[in-house]
């Protein structure tokens, strides 16, 4: 909860800041906000469940810890939004306080207890990511991108809304446990319809806020049109408070097993759909910012694989798989937008050529990039082989070897786009005019170092963060 | 601890080579893999010997899913822990002669590399032995990938992918077996990755036959088997000679290994099932392997199909599932190793004099190289397995396990040392003999550092070839214990 408060009291000040026209204080006093947020997160740990507004917010152990990878998550990408204030970016108050703002919507969607709560985070943090993905105004593809995502967005929201309403008209209450609990009284067997509609409809619209496929379409073009910076928050903490909300949708509002009759099988379907078209498409896409998207859809499908694994709780194998695993991904997915950003900066281009001698020019970058694309690729050494390895561990124990079996043909696959950066990187010279390094400021150096660093970590001594929950 | 300081020092020694630039890095680097052979050789000074796990380390890694660091060492761990130690400064030296780019980059990877060979030849659980095994092949798709000739993206392209897709069923197998297990000994865990614990499974025999397949995906890509092997020619071809060195002296016992550790007495029944299977794909391997390297006329080529042909061997003795054929690769794996790196270091001399592995544009060179004439030719005999030799005891001991399992395909096996002393005495005659080429005037004779290099590789043909029982001795006791688990179901 004092997180929540202080982003929200902290975003206000940071718009303040803007009157003050001295875009060098804007990155500094953000990042120093998002490190006191993140350090104010981890009281909570282990303080037992605490409730708010009369029970809609839920603060435990599950929500500090994904509270704990979102503020990590935007706090490790800012150093990357250095050229906005070089440029001397006027709206650059703006878009750090959206930031924040759109973190106190991620935040209540991993901690909510009523769907009124999940419904208000996620519009918190959609409204923010609709404004940001066309901040680029003057650039058609991003006025493209923003005005797809609001409308294909808005819809959704409908859909979600829907299907809330028809959830709250089966069972009369919005409060997760309380869903939990009319479920299985078999007065309500007549309404049973009613209700299971309603909960399609739920997951279909958190379906299209993680782009599961079939909702993914919009991905690609949106990922693609919006400025790099705002693309890796989007894939990282949209994604990562996505999946808790869902989990907790699944764990406390319809563990019972008629209701897990009827989404189990459909997330199933999804989860083969959204892997078999994320690899899929990934592997023909010219342009790394739109490999990567397709991969953000790819790695939708990995997650959905902890929630067909379900166990019923917030901790445990399923638990700790999207949490181990979204921390690895949104680290590895930071690094590699950031090296794409500082890349696409300097010289022009987002395809793989415009990688093309990156080893000789900036072996940082090169190095960097490499960890990133190895971990999200599921390579040992890396934080994303153990987060492949936690959920598919999980799957396995809940008997879905054949669900294993296919991810892992997927990862296969997947490992022909991930070497392709890498190939470019080492291998292919760059071109007369790209031959210059790209320009990286020591800051932004010791960001990347850091989020490699952390990668490895994390794939060498996984026993530091998994299992906590 | 010795086994954990044997992965940590070539790590930090990696790590700490970035501060080193150019010469200094070189020597650096070879410092360091010399201490490292200091300390393989007092692990095998400690090492008394019986077929327990000795010298060994056990650590919680990932404690609430009963994953452990175990490393520790048997005969046959020893043995290859040995090569390792021994082919790395070696290797290292051998790449001296030639300038890379970013040399402290370069000599790094060859560091990180032998860590993830030792943890591999070490590992006592099954996803560290996992671990170990991939962090052993990053390193060497760089090598080659970065340093390697006109081709190297492609090529090395198709040996990670196909590597990595083997491993991944291996993966894909241990979970399995994970699931089998019992609790940890932590009592965290509902279930633990120990060796042991899967040495005590008794699945049924059709999810034996089904594991050994994903298992075996890995070890079959990595020695290579007919016909997963089709990564190999090119990848040998392409890598810069350092990196073919480490390919085929080192990593490609991984395979051999592998399936003596982990395969065998995990799956036994599925072993039996497929062993006929296994065996003649294997000596088919051996036939194929030495055919097509009759053909080639690529020195660095020739060698590594008949690197194939000898692996082909190694893979039959080991499935013949017979003491002396297990004996035989245990030796064979080490014989190998000497001679392949011997052999490819010789070539790539031979390249850097005359710009040129072409055999047809070489020629009479033994005019103005007596003395490598006589190293060619004792490590061409070794590989040949001449007796007297370190060929001559693997391959015999091998032959004579296929043998003992069915004399038919021990003959055809057989075949490979005659068809093994064509394309090699070919190659030689062709090259240092022969008629003078446009080479011959040019050609020195091999200098001071370079013979260094060779004595202990040729000291060590002789040794095993003449006292082969140091070495087996060494393995006896292992080669014993996993026959007892195979047999024992």
């Amino acid at each position: 909860m004092n997180s929540i408060i202080l982003l929200s009291v902290l975003g206000l000040a940071n718009l303040f800041l803007g009157f003050l026209r001295s875009n060098r204080l804007l990155l500094p006093a953000a990042m120093l906000m998002l490190a006191v947020v993140f350090g104010v997160n981890l009281i909570d740990w282990n303080a037992g469940a605490q409730t708010f507004f009369s029970g809609m917010l839920v603060i435990d152990n599950f929500s500090v810890a994904f509270t704990g990878i979102v503020v990590l998550t935007a706090l490790v990408l800012l150093p990357f939004s250095q050229k906005y204030v070089r440029d001397g970016e006027a709206n650059l108050a703006e878009y750090y306080s959206l930031l924040l703002f759109s973190l106190v919507g991620a935040i209540m969607m991993v901690s909510y207890n009523h769907l009124l709560m999940l419904f208000l985070g996620i519009e918190i943090l959609s409204v923010a990511m609709y404004v940001l993905a066309g901040s680029d105004k003057r650039n058609l593809r991003s006025n493209e991108a923003a005005l797809k995502y609001f409308l294909m967005g808005a819809f959704f929201t409908g859909v979600l809304l829907f299907g809330m309403a028809l959830v709250y008209g089966a069972t009369g209450t919005f409060e997760l446990t309380k869903i939990g609990e009319a479920v299985l009284i078999p007065a309500n067997a007549s309404l049973t319809p009613m209700l299971y509609i309603g909960m399609l409809l739920m997951l279909m619209g958190i379906g299209f806020k993680v782009s599961a496929a079939p909702f993914h379409f919009w991905t690609p073009d949106v990922y693609e049109g919006t400025p790099t910076f705002f693309t890796a928050f989007m894939s990282t903490v949209v994604k990562t408070a996505g999946f808790a909300a869902f989990l907790k949708l699944l764990v406390q509002a319809f563990p019972a097993a008629s209701a897990m009759g009827i989404w189990l099988p459909t997330l199933t379907a999804m989860c083969i759909l959204t892997l078999l078209i994320g690899n899929v498409g990934a592997v023909a896409q010219t342009s790394v910012k739109r490999m990567l998207a397709y991969s953000s859809v790819s790695h939708a499908g990995y997650l959905l694989i902890a929630l067909v694994a379900f166990n019923g709780q917030l901790q445990g194998a399923s638990a700790n798989g999207i949490f181990f695993y979204s921390l690895a991904y949104s680290i590895a997915t930071v690094a590699a937008f950031g090296v794409l950003k500082l890349v696409s900066d300097s010289r022009g281009r987002e395809d793989y050529n415009g990688l093309n001698g990156l080893a000789k020019t900036n072996p940082l970058l090169a190095f960097v990039m490499t960890v990133a694309m190895l971990s999200l690729a599921g390579i040992p050494l890396t934080g994303g082989f153990f987060g492949k390895f936690f959920i598919f561990s999980a799957a396995v124990e809940n008997g879905y070897i054949w669900l294993v079996v296919f991810a892992v043909v997927m990862s296969m696959v997947s490992i022909y786009y991930y070497l392709r950066p890498i190939i470019a990187i080492y291998m292919h010279d760059a071109d007369a005019d790209s031959a210059q390094p790209v320009y990286v400021s020591s800051f932004q150096s010791a960001a990347l170092l850091l989020l490699a660093l952390l990668t490895i970590v994390l794939g060498v001594l996984p026993g530091l963060v998994s299992g906590i929950l | 601890m010795l086994t954990v300081l044997l992965l940590l020092w070539p790590l930090a020694a990696a790590l700490l080579l970035h501060f080193f630039k150019g010469r200094a890095a070189r020597v650096a680097a070879l410092g360091a893999a010399l201490i490292e052979f200091v300390l393989a050789a007092y692990a095998a000074v400690l090492f008394s010997n019986n077929n327990t796990g000795q010298l060994s380390f056990n650590h919680d890694w990932i404690a609430s899913a009963g994953i452990n660091f175990h490393v520790g060492m048997d005969g046959l761990s020893l043995l290859l822990v040995l090569l390792t130690a021994f082919l790395v400064p070696i290797i290292l030296l051998a790449s001296f002669r030639r300038n890379f780019e970013n040399e402290s980059v370069f000599y790094a990877l060859v560091l990180f590399m032998q860590t993830g060979l030792i943890g591999v030849f070490t590992a006592q659980d099954a996803f560290l032995f996992y671990f170990f095994w991939e962090i052993a092949l990053i390193p060497i798709y760089f090598l080659a990938g970065v340093w390697g000739g006109v081709n190297r993206s492609r090529v090395t392209f198709k040996f990670f992918l196909y590597t990595i897709v083997g491993s991944l069923f291996m993966l894909a197998g241990f979970v399995y077996l994970y699931f089998q297990t019992g609790p940890a000994a932590n009592g965290l865990a509902a279930h633990n990755s120990e060796l042991a614990s899967f040495y005590n499974l008794n699945l049924p025999a059709e999810t034996q036959s089904w594991l050994f397949w994903l298992i075996f995906a890995a070890f079959a890509v990595k020695m290579p088997i007919f016909p997963f092997h089709t990564w190999q020619p090119d990848t040998y071809t392409e890598a810069p000679a350092p990196a073919t060195m480490l390919l085929s002296g080192i990593m490609l016992k991984m395979g051999i290994y592998g399936t003596m550790r982990w395969l065998l007495p995990v799956v036994p029944m599925g072993v039996n099932q497929w062993q006929n299977l296994v065996l003649i794909l294997s000596i088919i391997g051996i036939i194929y392997g030495a055919i097509i390297a009759i053909r080639q006329q690529d020195m660095k080529r020739l060698i590594a199909y008949s690197s194939l042909s000898h692996v082909g061997l190694m893979a039959a003795g080991v499935f013949s599932l017979t003491q002396i054929g297990l004996q035989g690769a245990s030796i064979q794996m080490l014989a190998h190793g000497v001679n392949v790196v011997g052999m490819f270091f010789i070539v790539d001399a031979i390249e850097r004099r005359t710009g040129t592995r072409l055999i047809p544009d070489l020629g009479g060179l033994t005019r103005q190289a007596p003395v490598l004439t006589v190293c060619f030719l004792v490590l061409l005999l070794g590989t040949v397995a001449l007796p007297l030799t370190n060929g001559f005891v693997g391959e015999f001991l091998l032959l004579a396990g296929v043998y003992q399992y069915n004399a038919w395909m021990g003959a055809v096996a057989g075949v490979t040392i005659i068809l093994g002393a064509v394309y090699l005495l070919r190659m030689f005659q062709r090259v240092m003999l022969g008629p003078d080429s446009a080479h011959t005037a040019t050609f020195t004779d091999l200098t001071g550092s370079e013979l260094a290099l060779l004595v202990p590789l040729i000291m060590l043909v002789f040794w095993i070839g003449l006292f082969p029982n140091t070495f087996l001795h060494l393995s006896e006791g292992s080669v014993m214990s996993i026959l007892n688990e195979v047999v024992k179901r």
